[in-house]
């Protein structure tokens, strides 16, 4: 495809996390023109890499007040416009022995004051609720947290962005920012890997890179002072407590135990890091994660575990500070005005809770610069459901198979339940919005790849699908299997111990052992012809390029 | 030796799959009375192919055509690996006299001809293996075939779900012009979204089924000079079911093998259970040992069984280990290390959890977890802490072993019968001429 040397509108996103989704959905809806550029896929950066607490504040009540409100603000606001993405399930702060009472004492009178409806639970009905509590619990209370689905979030956003005329490209990078003036002129970005530049043109860019917003900035020759922060989560076999569990104390490793569908995700740690590259959960953050969860549920020390995931968080402000927890979480708007820039704005920080904001905000200034009038319609206009990003959560696809299943659509995915329809409606709307589907694509899309098997099964049926509805060709297959699993792989090396490093075994010995996968291209010789490369007593190599 | 009776034996081998049962029959086959104990293993994951050495050194990923070539290379370069402490001589009797025992029971393997071959998988890639059932020998001959490869059609069934002809034939399309694809619907499941290669394979033992099935293949034929289908021919009948389809459609017929459970590996295991009953192996399938103990009487072992009510006690001259990884259960792993589950017996293996896996799946060196395993002596007994066997007649075999990794050198089944050979010769040799009581 020939792509003209230059696109214009009127606004430009950087960044397709939460935060970029959000602001595309916001413009689109105020009747702004924009376009959103992704490095990667939606949600690649810390919107995919996440606990999913959508939190009431609670978290927050001592040490950042202001966070605390905002939260509560906007999770209201949330559970009313995209309930589809939410599951309230209410949440537990829980306190064992050891933990330090004072803390516990101020609690509710520090809830109170951030407006957060927390209610004292007796530990012998709590346990009864959610029986994995340990028998050391000392205090509990119940706070309105819930849990929200961020691909669910990202990609619904995006759809109706879309419907109302905003463009996505995804897989494209910013590379670099002209500037002339106090104005950027044209930002470059490039297609793909080793794909062609292209230049956009727009009358505001909006920076919404999360933690790499520093590096955008830079590259428009704006400063920003930021640090980053590591978090590594753990995701269990099965599900341990049906609410948000949080430990009862101020903010530390392992406090935190969400459901998410018939999973729960263990987290966090936080670590400083110096830089964004091959971010990967360790054996050591699993240990510590463990180790510290299975204190409030006891549980976890023996629980099998499916997956670990790491995160970065940027932290705005102060390099100095010791601990990264109390760096602030809030979120920055930046307008650059200072820096000499009156088109550039960078939008970074804060949480999947307040994104709806974060995204107000950086709309509101660019309408004003732009001298667009319309309000902000996201707090009260409901998110449409989108019938290709429907399939992200485990619990819809499984509900949603009993009832449309025909003699056609045969599952291909067991464990997590997804049909071969669901895979069919993913790569329709991919095909819609001008993309060529992956297998990677459809993983973020659907629960493919996320149940036990983490891919060694359902990859192969899925690709399997994919070439029998005409979807992939020639050896793409191939290709598309070692991507997926290198990407899967990122994410279980940290927690291979007992049965899951059985079951990764057994992956091994189908992918390895039998299809010979990790040969790449040897893997498509034949060792027996006589035209074969290599002579009859010292056979060598292979000798042909991989696909 | 004498047969055993009730519950003592000469040796008592502790495991079922490829090394176990590889074990029990060379035990039966020197005449030692044997009791084996143990579920299926991964057999009934295993495709039918019985590799040899296929890929040496693993971290090149250099593909042998001849095994025998690789093994010597292999002795070269890594003495340490258990492969290559058996003598090459001794691991073709081995191959041959398994295959010979599989082909009694029933499942044909195409003769060896003491090189490997490559067989079609269903993602499209060659595998290389050295022992090729004959249901699937039509494919590898087809592949090597003098004046290039012919025409050929490959058909699959809608609803096997993991298995696309297409796929297979878009795969190699640059290398086999000639390979063409169909989808046909399994007679009698039509209305079936999802089909199980079992189901399917007992279903072809019927007679009407597989007219029905040759039948819709028929029209579709064209130009092809052979014609594969998933590995679903039959299960016990396989032959017979196989042999239907070439006389049916008048052209050489092969299986590719699919993903698990596969019915290549059902028939396998059925193949060695018919074998174990044919040579006298008493077996405890429904039954686990719990714990191995040195007997007051010198020169004898107890074992004692989990798994049926009761329990049961044994008492052997001589144990084999055949208890495999991770997944077999021969191998633990938990946060803090990798033991060996039922004795503890040491495990080389790497300093941290850290080290265990490479940060790509599909690394070409491989995991250093894959290398784990019990470290044995000259005799093919495993080593305690202080590097001495641990017991005198206690013996371990197959993919438990330290220093190989089997799935990259593509050498499962090799190990597997080549070190429970190798250690069979030993327990012979210890045991000498007394036969159990
Ligand atoms: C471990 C962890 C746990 C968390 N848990 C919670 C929680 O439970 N609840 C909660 O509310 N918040 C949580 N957060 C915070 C929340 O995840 C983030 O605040 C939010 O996801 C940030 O979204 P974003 O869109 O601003 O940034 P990101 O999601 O990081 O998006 C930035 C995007 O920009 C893209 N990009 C980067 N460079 C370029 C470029 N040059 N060109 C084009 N695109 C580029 C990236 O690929 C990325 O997709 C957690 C964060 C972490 C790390
Ligand atoms: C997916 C897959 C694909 C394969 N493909 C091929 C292939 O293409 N070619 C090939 O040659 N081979 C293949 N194999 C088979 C492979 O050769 C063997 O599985 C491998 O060599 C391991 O065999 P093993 O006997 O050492 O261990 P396992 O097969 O793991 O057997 C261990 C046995 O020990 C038993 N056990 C463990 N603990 C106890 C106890 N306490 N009491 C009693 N019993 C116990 C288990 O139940 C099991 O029966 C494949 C295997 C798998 C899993």
């Amino acid at each position: 495809m020939h792509l003209p040397s230059f696109i214009e509108t009127q606004v430009l996103i950087i960044g397709g996390g939460v935060t970029g989704t959000a602001l595309a959905r916001d413009l689109a809806l105020r009747g702004v023109d924009c376009i959103l550029v992704e490095r990667d896929d939606i949600n690649a950066g810390a919107s995919g890499r996440n606990h999913g607490l959508l939190h009431s504040g609670a978290r927050y009540v001592a040490g950042d007040r202001d966070a605390a409100m905002e939260c509560r603000a906007e999770s209201d606001i949330l559970k009313r416009v995209a309930a589809q993405a939410i599951q309230d399930t209410g949440g537990f702060f829980v306190a064992v022995q050891g933990d330090d009472e004072r803390y516990i004492a101020d609690f509710p009178a520090h809830c109170a004051r951030s407006g957060i409806a927390a209610r004292a639970v007796d530990v012998a009905g709590a346990r009864a609720l959610e029986p994995a509590l340990s028998e050391a619990t000392i205090a509990v209370f119940e706070v309105p947290d819930a849990s929200i689905d961020p691909f669910r979030l990202s990609l619904e956003s995006l759809a109706q962005a879309r419907s109302l005329g905003a463009r996505v490209m995804r897989r494209t990078r910013v590379t670099g920012f002209e500037r002339e003036g106090r104005r950027i002129r044209a930002v470059r970005v490039q297609r793909g890997n080793g794909g062609n530049e292209v230049r956009i043109v727009a009358s505001q860019v909006v920076n919404a890179a999360g933690a790499w917003a520093r590096e955008v900035a830079q590259q428009a020759g704006v400063p920003i002072a930021m640090t980053y922060s590591k978090g590594t989560l753990l995701v269990t076999h099965t599900r341990l407590a049906g609410r948000a569990v949080n430990r009862l104390r101020r903010p530390g490793n392992g406090d935190i135990l969400m459901p998410g569908g018939t999973v729960s995700i263990l987290g966090t740690t936080s670590t400083r890091v110096d830089t964004l590259d091959d971010i990967q959960a360790t054996a050591a953050e699993a240990d510590l994660l463990v180790e510290e969860g299975a204190r409030m549920l006891p549980a976890l020390a023996t629980m099998r575990y499916v997956r670990a995931y790491a995160g970065v968080r940027p932290l705005l402000g102060s390099s100095g500070a010791a601990d990264s927890r109390a760096v602030s979480r809030g979120f920055a708007l930046f307008d650059h005005e200072e820096d000499g820039l009156d088109n550039l704005a960078t939008i970074t920080g804060g949480k999947l809770t307040t994104c709806r904001l974060m995204a107000e905000r950086a709309a509101d200034l660019v309408c004003r610069r732009l001298g667009v009038t319309r309000p902000c319609l996201t707090a009260t206009t409901l998110l449409p459901v989108d019938a290709a990003s429907v399939w992200t959560g485990a619990g819809f696809s499984a509900r949603d198979w009993m009832h449309s299943h025909h003699a056609d659509d045969a599952l291909l995915c067991e464990c997590e339940m997804v049909p071969g329809s669901a895979v069919d409606a993913i790569v329709a709307g991919l095909r819609a919005a001008g993309d060529t589907p992956t297998l990677t694509d459809i993983g973020l899309r659907s629960r493919v790849g996320k149940g036990a098997c983490q891919g060694g099964f359902c990859a192969v049926r899925t690709v399997a699908h994919l070439y029998q509805q005409g979807d992939f060709e020639a050896r793409r297959g191939l290709a598309e299997i070692l991507d997926f699993f290198g990407e899967r792989w990122r994410g279980q090396r940290a927690v291979l111990w007992g049965e899951q490093l059985a079951q990764a075994e057994l992956t091994e010995a189908l992918h390895c052992g039998l299809f010979g996968e990790e040969l790449r291209g040897a893997a498509l010789i034949d060792v027996s012809a006589p035209a074969a490369p290599h002579g009859a007593a010292n056979a060598d190599p292979a000798g042909e390029a991989a696909p | 030796m004498t047969s055993g009776r009730g519950n003592s034996c000469d040796v008592a081998v502790i495991g079922a799959g490829m090394a176990g049962m590889a074990a029990a029959l060379f035990a039966a086959e020197r005449g030692l009375s044997c009791i084996q104990v143990g579920s299926g293993g991964g057999i009934l994951f295993a495709s039918g192919l019985l590799d040899l050495l296929g890929v040496h050194p693993v971290a090149e990923g250099r593909l042998w055509r001849s095994p025998y070539a690789a093994l010597a290379a292999l002795a070269r370069e890594q003495p340490g690996h258990p492969l290559a402490r058996v003598d090459p001589g001794a691991i073709r009797t081995a191959f041959e006299s398994f295959v010979a025992a599989l082909g009694e029971a029933g499942l044909a393997y195409a003769p060896l001809r003491g090189r490997n071959r490559s067989v079609l998988t269903a993602l499209g890639t060659l595998k290389t293996t050295f022992g090729v059932p004959l249901s699937m020998v039509a494919g590898a001959n087809l592949l090597e075939a003098p004046g290039g490869r012919q025409p050929c059609l490959l058909v699959d069934f809608r609803g096997l779900r993991e298995f696309s002809a297409r796929q297979i034939a878009a795969t190699l399309g640059d290398r086999w012009p000639g390979l063409r694809c169909q989808r046909i619907d399994f007679p009698g499941f039509e209305a079936v979204p999802e089909l199980y290669a079992a189901h399917l394979a007992r279903a072809l033992e019927s007679g009407e089924t597989r007219e029905r099935t040759i039948a819709l293949i028929q029209p579709l034929l064209g130009d092809a000079h052979a014609v594969g289908l998933p590995a679903v021919l039959g299960l016990g009948h396989s032959r017979a079911v196989h042999a239907a389809f070439e006389a049916g459609l008048g052209l050489p017929v092969f299986e590719i093998p699919t993903m698990p459970t596969s019915v290549p590996g059902l028939r396998l295991l059925g193949a060695l259970e018919r074998v174990m009953a044919a040579r006298g192996v008493r077996r405890r399938h429904l039954s686990s040992v719990r714990a191995l103990a040195r007997n007051g009487n010198p020169g004898t072992m107890t074992l004692e069984l989990d798994g049926v009510p009761g329990g049961e006690r044994l008492s052997a001259r001589a144990v084999v280990l055949a208890t495999g990884r991770f997944s077999g259960r021969g191998l633990t792993a938990d946060r803090g290390g990798v033991r060996e589950s039922l004795l503890g017996l040491p495990v080389q293996q790497p300093a941290s959890r850290e080290a265990w896996h490479q940060r790509d799946f599909l690394d070409p060196s491989g995991h250093a977890i894959n290398r784990a395993g019990l470290r044995i002596d000259a005799a093919w007994r495993p080593l305690d802490a202080s590097g001495q066997p641990a017991m005198p007649r206690l013996y371990a075999v197959g993919s438990i072993l330290a220093g190989q990794d089997w799935m990259r050198a593509k050498c499962g089944s090799g190990l597997a019968i080549a070190t429970a050979w190798a250690a069979m010769e030993q327990v012979a040799d210890h045991l000498g001429g007394a036969g159990a009581g």
